[in-house]
C-alpha cells in the first residue's frame, strides 16, 4: 500500500489568525502557566506532596490541540496533565485542590497532580505508567466506531513513551482497526533526563507511523496556531474517516522533570535558547501586532492571576481529603 | 435437566449476555473466525459479526488496554484471553488501569469489563503455559476473581461477571473444558462473592477452586469408605472471598484443610488459613493444613507433572494429618 505522509515543513511565518481566536489560547496558556508557577511554590512550601510534573514552556501543545474539539471529544494524558485538564475545560479550583490533596480536589484528594479525570469534561485522565494510557485512548476511540458517534479521542504522550510496549501495540490496534484517534507524542527532547541521541535509534518519533500505514505530522510547537491548524487535518481526518494519524510536535520543558530534578544533564544555554521561543512571548508578540490593544492584554493578565490566586486559597481553605474506602469498586467493595 | 459442558455453559453465557446487551462485546486472540482456541467462542461471531467478536492480534497489552478504554466509556467488553499465562503481558492494564480507574478518578469513572480464558496448570505444556495465577490476581483491590469448578457455576457466574460494573478477572479451568453438569434451560445468574458447599460432612472441612474441588471430591469418596465424611467448600470467587461459608463448615468440622494448585509461598490458601484461624481458633481441633503444588516451576513430563501438583493421596494425607491418623 502507498503511505500517506502529511508530514511538511512550513516556513517559520506567524500563520494567519485574528485577536478573536488568538487571545482565548493566548489566555489558556499563560493561566496553565500561573497555575503550575502557582504549585511549584505550593510544593516548595509543602503543601504539595509526591511527584510534581510541570509543563511550563510546553503549554501551546496542549492548548492548541484541544482547542480543536467539541465537548464531547475525549482527552487521554500522562502525569504531566494539569495543563490538557485545563484546556479541556477543568476549572483551576478542583485542579489545584487535587494537589493540595483536599476533599474539594477534582478525584477527592485519591489520585493527585498525576491522576487528573473529569467525566463532565471528558477528560479521561493522567497517567502513571509510561505509555500504559496509548492502548487505553485506542479503546475509547474503539467505542467511538463502536457505536459510530463521531467523538474523537487525543492521546497525549512524550517520547519517551515510544519505546515502550504499551506505545508500540496501542498504535498498531489503532492503524490496524482505523480507530479515531490522533496520538500526539509531545517531544520534549528529554526522557526524564535522557536526551533523544541516547534512547532512540531514529530521534523522528513521526516515522513510526509509516510502517503501520498512518498518516503522521510532524511540527514545532511553539505556535499555538500552527498546533491549531496541524492538529485540526488530524482530527478532521479521525472524524471523517475514523483513521488515526501519529503526530510529534517538538516543544521543550523549561523546568525539570520532576519538581526534584535540577535538570543538570543540559546547558544553561540550551535552556535560555529554547526560552527565547517561548510560546508565551510568540503568542503575545503576535496579540500585539494584530493590534490587541495592550491595556487589554493588561486586563487579561489581571484577570489570569486573580483566577489562580482564587485557585490556591480554594485549595488552601478547602477540608482534608476525607474517604477512600467508597471508591474502591463502584457499588462497594 | 440437561447435561452440558463447561465450554457450552460458558458459551451460553456469553451469548445470552450479548442478545441481552447491544454494549457487550469480545476481544481476543482467535475467538472470531477460528471460533476460540478452546472453542469456548464457538458460533459467535456468526451469530454477532465482525462488529461485536473481534479478532485481536497478538497484543495482549494492546487489547487488554482497548478493552479498558472502551469500558470506560460504556460499552462492556469481554477480553478473553487465550490463556491467563499471557495476561501477564497485559498485567499493566488489569492492576494499574482496569483495577484502579475508579479510585483514581475519585468514583467517576468505573470499568465494566472481564477479563476471562483458561488459566491453571494444564497437561504437559511446560511451565510457561501451566501455572496458578489466581494468587497474584486475588492480591488486588479493585478486582473481582472468579474460579468456577462446574458448568453451572460457570454460567452462572460468567452472567454476573459481564453484568458487574467492575473489572472482573474470570479464570475457567483449562483441564475443565470438557467436564460436564447439569444446567437449567432457565436463565440465572449467581451471586459474586457467594460460596457452595460441593459435598457435606461433618468431619473436616476441604476448602478448593477450580479444578481442586474435583480432586477434593475424588479424596472425599475414598475417605467415606474409612467413614471419614469431608465437607467440600468451593468459594468460587476468591475476591471477595465468601468467608461466612468456610468459617460455618469450620465450626461444623473443627478442622480445615485448603487444597490449591498454585504455589505455597503466598498462595491464596495462606489468606483463607488466616481466615479460619482469626475467625474459629475456639472451634479448631487441629492446625490448619495446607496442600499446594511444589515451589517449582511445572515440569513438562507426565510423572514430574502429576508428582508436582496436588493429587488425591495428597489430599487424603492431609486429612489424616488433621484427623491425628498419621
Amino acid at each position: 500500500m502507498t503511505t500517506p505522509d502529511t508530514a511538511r515543513i512550513e516556513a517559520d511565518l506567524p500563520l494567519p489568525t485574528s485577536v478573536d481566536e488568538l487571545t482565548p489560547l493566548y489566555r489558556q496558556m499563560l493561566a496553565i502557566r500561573r497555575l503550575e508557577e502557582a504549585s511549584a511554590k505550593a510544593y516548595s512550601q509543602g503543601k504539595i506532596g509526591g511527584f510534581l510534573h510541570l509543563i511550563i514552556g510546553q503549554e501551546a501543545v496542549c492548548v492548541g490541540a484541544i482547542a480543536t474539539l467539541k465537548p464531547e471529544d475525549y482527552v487521554v494524558a500522562t502525569y504531566r496533565e494539569h495543563g490538557h485538564a485545563y484546556a479541556k475545560g477543568v476549572a483551576a479550583r478542583p485542579i489545584m485542590a487535587e494537589l493540595y490533596g483536599k476533599k474539594t480536589g477534582l478525584v477527592k484528594g485519591l489520585g493527585g497532580s498525576m491522576h487528573l479525570f473529569d467525566k463532565a469534561t471528558n477528560f479521561l485522565g493522567g497517567y502513571g505508567i509510561v505509555g500504559g494510557h496509548v492502548p487505553l485512548a485506542a479503546g475509547v476511540a474503539f467505542a467511538s466506531k463502536y457505536r459510530g458517534d463521531g467523538r474523537v479521542v487525543l492521546c497525549f504522550f512524550g517520547e519517551g513513551s515510544s519505546t515502550i510496549g504499551g506505545f508500540a501495540e496501542g498504535l498498531a490496534l489503532a492503524a490496524l482497526w482505523k480507530l479515531p484517534v490522533v496520538l500526539i507524542c509531545e517531544n520534549n527532547q528529554y526522557s526524564m533526563g535522557t536526551p533523544l541521541y541516547r534512547s532512540l535509534a531514529v530521534e523522528d518519533v513521526s516515522l513510526r507511523a509509516l510502517a503501520h500505514g498512518m498518516p503522521r505530522d510532524r511540527f514545532d510547537g511553539d505556535d499555538v496556531i500552527k498546533v491549531k491548524r496541524r492538529i485540526a487535518e488530524a482530527v478532521e481526518r479521525a472524524r471523517t474517516t475514523g483513521e488515526p494519524t501519529l503526530v510529534e510536535v517538538v516543544t521543550y520543558r523549561f523546568r525539570g522533570h520532576s519538581m526534584s530534578d535540577p535538570g543538570l544533564y543540559r546547558t544553561k544555554d540550551e535552556v535560555e535558547e529554547w526560552k527565547r521561543r517561548d510560546p508565551l512571548g510568540k503568542a503575545r508578540a503576535h496579540l500585539l501586532e494584530l493590534g490587541l490593544a495592550p491595556e487589554k492584554l493588561d486586563d487579561l493578565e489581571a484577570d489570569v492571576k486573580a483566577e489562580i490566586e482564587d485557585a490556591v486559597k480554594f485549595a488552601e481553605d478547602s477540608e482534608p481529603a476525607d474517604a477512600y474506602l467508597p471508591y474502591v469498586m463502584k457499588g462497594g467493595a | 435437566m440437561p447435561v452440558i459442558s463447561y465450554r457450552e455453559a460458558l458459551n451460553q453465557a456469553m451469548r445470552e449476555e450479548m442478545e441481552r446487551d447491544e454494549n457487550v462485546f469480545i476481544m481476543g486472540e482467535e475467538v472470531g473466525h477460528y471460533n476460540g482456541a478452546y472453542k469456548v467462542t464457538q458460533g459467535l461471531l456468526q451469530r454477532f459479526s465482525e462488529r461485536r467478536v473481534i479478532d485481536a492480534p497478538i497484543a495482549e497489552m494492546g487489547f487488554a488496554g482497548v478493552g479498558v478504554g472502551a469500558a470506560m466509556v460504556g460499552l462492556r467488553p469481554i477480553i478473553e484471553f487465550m490463556t491467563f499465562n499471557f495476561s501477564l503481558v497485559a498485567i499493566d492494564q488489569i492492576i494499574n488501569n482496569a483495577a484502579k480507574i475508579f479510585q483514581m478518578s475519585g468514583g467517576q469513572f468505573n470499568i465494566p469489563i472481564v477479563f476471562r480464558g483458561p488459566s491453571g496448570p494444564a497437561v504437559q505444556v511446560g511451565s510457561q503455559h501451566s501455572q496458578a495465577l489466581e494468587s497474584f490476581y486475588a492480591h488486588v483491590p479493585g478486582l473481582s476473581v472468579i474460579l468456577p469448578s462446574t458448568p453451572y457455576d460457570a454460567k452462572g457466574l460468567l452472567k454476573a461477571a459481564i453484568r458487574n460494573d467492575n473489572p472482573v478477572v474470570f479464570m475457567e479451568g483449562e483441564t475443565l473444558y470438557g467436564s460436564t453438569g447439569e444446567v437449567p434451560d432457565e436463565e440465572y445468574v449467581l451471586p459474586i462473592g457467594k460460596g457452595d458447599i460441593k459435598r457435606a460432612g461433618q468431619h473436616i472441612t476441604l476448602v478448593a477452586w477450580s479444578r481442586m474441588v474435583h480432586t477434593c471430591l475424588d479424596a472425599a469418596k475414598e475417605l467415606a469408605k474409612d467413614g471419614i465424611e469431608a465437607e467440600v467448600v468451593d468459594p468460587r470467587t476468591l475476591r471477595p472471598l465468601d468467608v461466612p461459608i468456610i468459617v460455618e463448615s469450620v465450626h461444623k468440622t473443627g478442622r480445615c484443610v485448603i487444597v490449591e494448585v498454585g504455589w505455597p509461598v503466598a498462595g491464596f490458601g495462606a489468606e483463607v488459613a488466616y481466615q479460619v484461624q482469626k475467625h474459629c481458633l475456639d472451634a479448631l481441633d487441629a492446625p490448619v493444613e495446607r496442600v499446594t503444588s511444589d515451589d517449582v516451576p511445572m515440569p513438562y513430563a507426565k510423572n514430574l507433572e502429576d508428582q508436582v501438583q496436588p493429587q488425591v493421596a495428597d489430599v487424603i494425607a492431609a486429612v489424616r494429618r488433621a484427623l491425628y491418623l498419621e
